[in-house]
């Protein structure tokens, strides 16, 4: 599904690099999770794979089934059914959930060579996950992300996953500014998604949003690389010891 | 003061293409007054304070610049599908066959033309009066020769709270028409009245409304200026504002080679309200664009609240102008005054010139104002796009949202969504070329 090898990225404003040969492969079905310390490089290959601009790649490759994504546009990553859950949502006053969503999934839909859904299918669709999620009508009517609590932002987050329904799905510490019943919520929300042709990387900090989201491949990220690659008990491992030991092992 | 030669001899020749309209009635004497002010005054020029950022030389010269009539007949029209009275004017001329009877309850409705033959005290005392008044201290001598010389207009009493709004619809069929209009609106007190106005009107466009809203009396005011790329348009709106009362006026302006809409209010009674807003769409692809807004308020009471909310989206070597003064007198205790002037340039080309200012004489009182000139929000463009939302499907939705704040004064739920509906089509049709 999603292929990364050699991944190396600097920051475009200044001489500072911060991927230096990521090799990464997820299948489709499965979930695979990246933990590090701050400063690893995590987040940075989640906007990488999707476009972020302010990036410059200097080696290596990474494709979506086979495309090659660092050579496509964000919305093209997106169509090509990348999606990455943001670690911070970004609010977008005046302009509204539904229409946000709606005009996502039908320009999506349209790149695709897809019939656009139509308004009434696309309310029935969205009131029904929604619900699921315990978003209420007068978020979905809200301006995006604006004046929501950070488990809302998350749970829109997921809502718009379970709407336009990628192929790879990347969530950057989704668990981050969560509480227990939020992360709860949320986790149910992508475990609903599981699915045998969708692929998932989960970016944390801590074991805990693991419990909920069980992984079948956990990494271990430190200074632009990936340094240990293992099962879920990698990650019991690091919430036990911390990083130290891992990265004492490996330097 | 006489004006220097250069200006009179502009003036008159302005003027010497003019005439004052046969039977002017009662008006004859504010219309030769006004023409005397403006020999006084003589017609703006750039050196003029309040032009400084804006050109009136096209809006000053003896005939209108030619202006192509803009195609929008596979368009769906501005408030098509709201209930209103329509009246409709080709190029400054009154056309009956195709307005609707003017007639409503609550409503006194005449054209400008038979008013003046009747004594109508009302009318008589609005005509040229509120203009005067908003001659000081800034003189604004395209108002008074519109005063001097409208030859058609419509005059409305509001007795009671009208069942639906008056439309203006401005037609534009001669390419180098040149139409100066001046309405009168009286909303008595416990009256309601909106005016819509639509419609690039002409090649070159000179307006004058004068407005008096009296105690406990509400008028609301819905424009959407012609998109005609060469349009011109010189705008006034006057207005005395009673105690208890409510003047609210949103105006939205896609393309125009030359627009400045100009706003002179005078809240008189105590706890009146005053909101005036702008939404600009600027871009100097077709044709150039320059919009200038120029806002005084003057707060003579106490608790009185006003609002100036000005956004204007800028592309293409377009250009911005926000001139907003609040002016709180002496007395005028417990003022509360906003007044936000914005831009979004989409590109380095265009330009945004804002000239706040207060003056303020009494001293318990909130008055605040802010400025800003920005680009698109990347962060929120790349979480669009991360979405799968097209660069420019993004972009558009940035500049609605932009807007909002603006589009959010209109007072009427369907006229807000009518406007914005509007705005999407047209955003829609740019990105299809």
């Amino acid at each position: 599904m999603l292929e990364i090898k050699g991944l190396a990225v600097k920051l475009e404003e200044e001489d500072k690099q911060i991927l230096k040969g990521v090799d990464l492969s997820v299948e489709a079905g499965k979930v695979h999770a990246i933990m590090g310390p701050n400063g690893s490089g995590k987040s940075t290959l989640s906007y990488v794979l999707t476009g972020r601009d302010g990036y410059e790649v200097t080696g290596g490759s990474a494709t979506l089934e086979g495309e090659d994504l660092l050579d496509m546009d964000p919305e093209e990553r997106a169509a090509a059914g990348l999606f990455l859950a943001f670690q911070y949502p970004v609010e977008i006053p005046g302009v509204g959930n539904m229409t946000f969503l709606r005009t996502a999934l039908n320009a999506q839909r349209k790149s695709r060579g897809e019939e656009e859904m139509s308004a009434g299918d696309f309310l029935k669709l969205i009131r029904a996950k929604a619900k699921d999620l315990k978003i209420d009508a007068d978020m979905l009517k809200r301006p995006v992300n604006v004046g929501f609590s950070g488990g809302e932002k998350k749970r829109n987050e997921i809502l718009q996953m379970a709407m336009l329904e990628p192929k790879m799905c990347i969530l950057d510490e989704t668990d981050s500014g969560l509480d227990v019943d939020a992360m709860k919520l949320v986790s149910e929300g992508v475990n609903a998604l599981r699915d045998e042709g969708r692929g998932f990387l989960v970016i944390t900090h801590y074991q805990r949003l693991l419990d909920h989201i069980q992984p079948d491949v956990v990494h271990i990220m430190a200074d632009g690389r990936i340094v240990k690659t293992g099962g879920p008990e990698l990650a019991l491992e690091v919430e036990k010891n911390g990083y130290a030991d891992i990265l004492a092992e490996v330097a | 003061m006489a004006a220097p030669a250069v200006k009179q001899d502009a003036t008159e020749a302005r003027i010497a293409g003019l005439a004052m309209p046969d039977g002017a009635g009662w008006a004859q004497d504010a219309r030769k007054a006004a023409l005397a002010r403006v020999r006084e005054m003589g017609l703006p020029t750039r050196r003029d304070e309040y032009w400084r950022y804006t050109d009136p030389a096209s809006l000053v010269q003896a005939s209108a610049p030619r202006a192509a009539i803009f195609d929008d007949r596979d368009e769906p029209p501005v408030f098509g599908d709201i209930d209103k009275l329509n009246i409709v004017f080709v190029d400054g001329v009154f056309d009956a066959d195709r307005s609707d009877p003017l007639d409503m309850a609550g409503l006194e409705i005449e054209r400008l033309s038979d008013a003046t033959a009747t004594d109508i005290h009302w009318a008589k005392d609005l005509y040229g009066v509120r203009e005067t008044a908003g001659q000081d201290p800034v003189a604004r001598p395209l108002a008074a020769l519109n005063t001097a010389f409208a030859s058609d207009g419509i005059v409305i009493r509001a007795t009671g709270k009208a069942e639906k709004p008056v439309c203006f619809i401005y037609l534009h069929r001669d390419e180098t028409s040149d139409a100066i209009l001046h309405h009168l609106v009286k909303v008595e007190p416990e009256a309601e009245l909106t005016i819509l106005e639509v419609g690039p009107a002409a090649a070159r466009f000179n307006k004058c409304m004068e407005i008096d809203v009296a105690d406990t009396g509400a008028f609301h005011h819905v424009r959407a200026q012609g998109r005609d790329h060469e349009r011109r348009a010189a705008t006034h709106m006057f207005a005395r504002v009673g105690a208890e009362s409510l003047y609210k006026s949103f105006t939205l302006t896609a393309n125009g080679v030359m627009t400045r809409n100009e706003h002179v209010i005078e809240i008189v009674g105590d706890n009146a309200s005053a909101h005036v807003a702008g939404a600009a769409l600027g871009d100097g692809r077709n044709a150039s664009f320059h919009h200038d807004d120029t806002v005084f308020i003057t707060h003579d009471a106490l608790n009185g609240e006003s609002r100036q909310v000005y956004k204007k989206v800028l592309r293409n070597g377009a250009e911005g102008v926000f001139q907003g003064k609040i002016l709180v007198k002496e007395g005028a205790q417990k003022t509360d005054g906003y007044q936000i002037s914005q831009s979004l340039l989409l590109d380095d080309d265009s330009s945004f010139q804002a000239k706040p200012e207060l003056e303020i004489y009494a001293d318990d009182v909130a008055c605040s104002h802010g400025s800003t000139t920005g680009a698109i929000d990347e962060t929120a463009l790349f979480y669009l796009r991360s979405r799968g939302v097209p660069t420019d499907i993004a972009t558009d939705l940035l500049v609605i949202a932009f807007l909002a704040e603006a589009i959010d004064e209109i007072e009427s739920e369907a006229l807000r969504e009518d406007i914005i509906a509007r705005l999407m089509h047209w955003l829609e049709r740019r990105r299809q070329g």
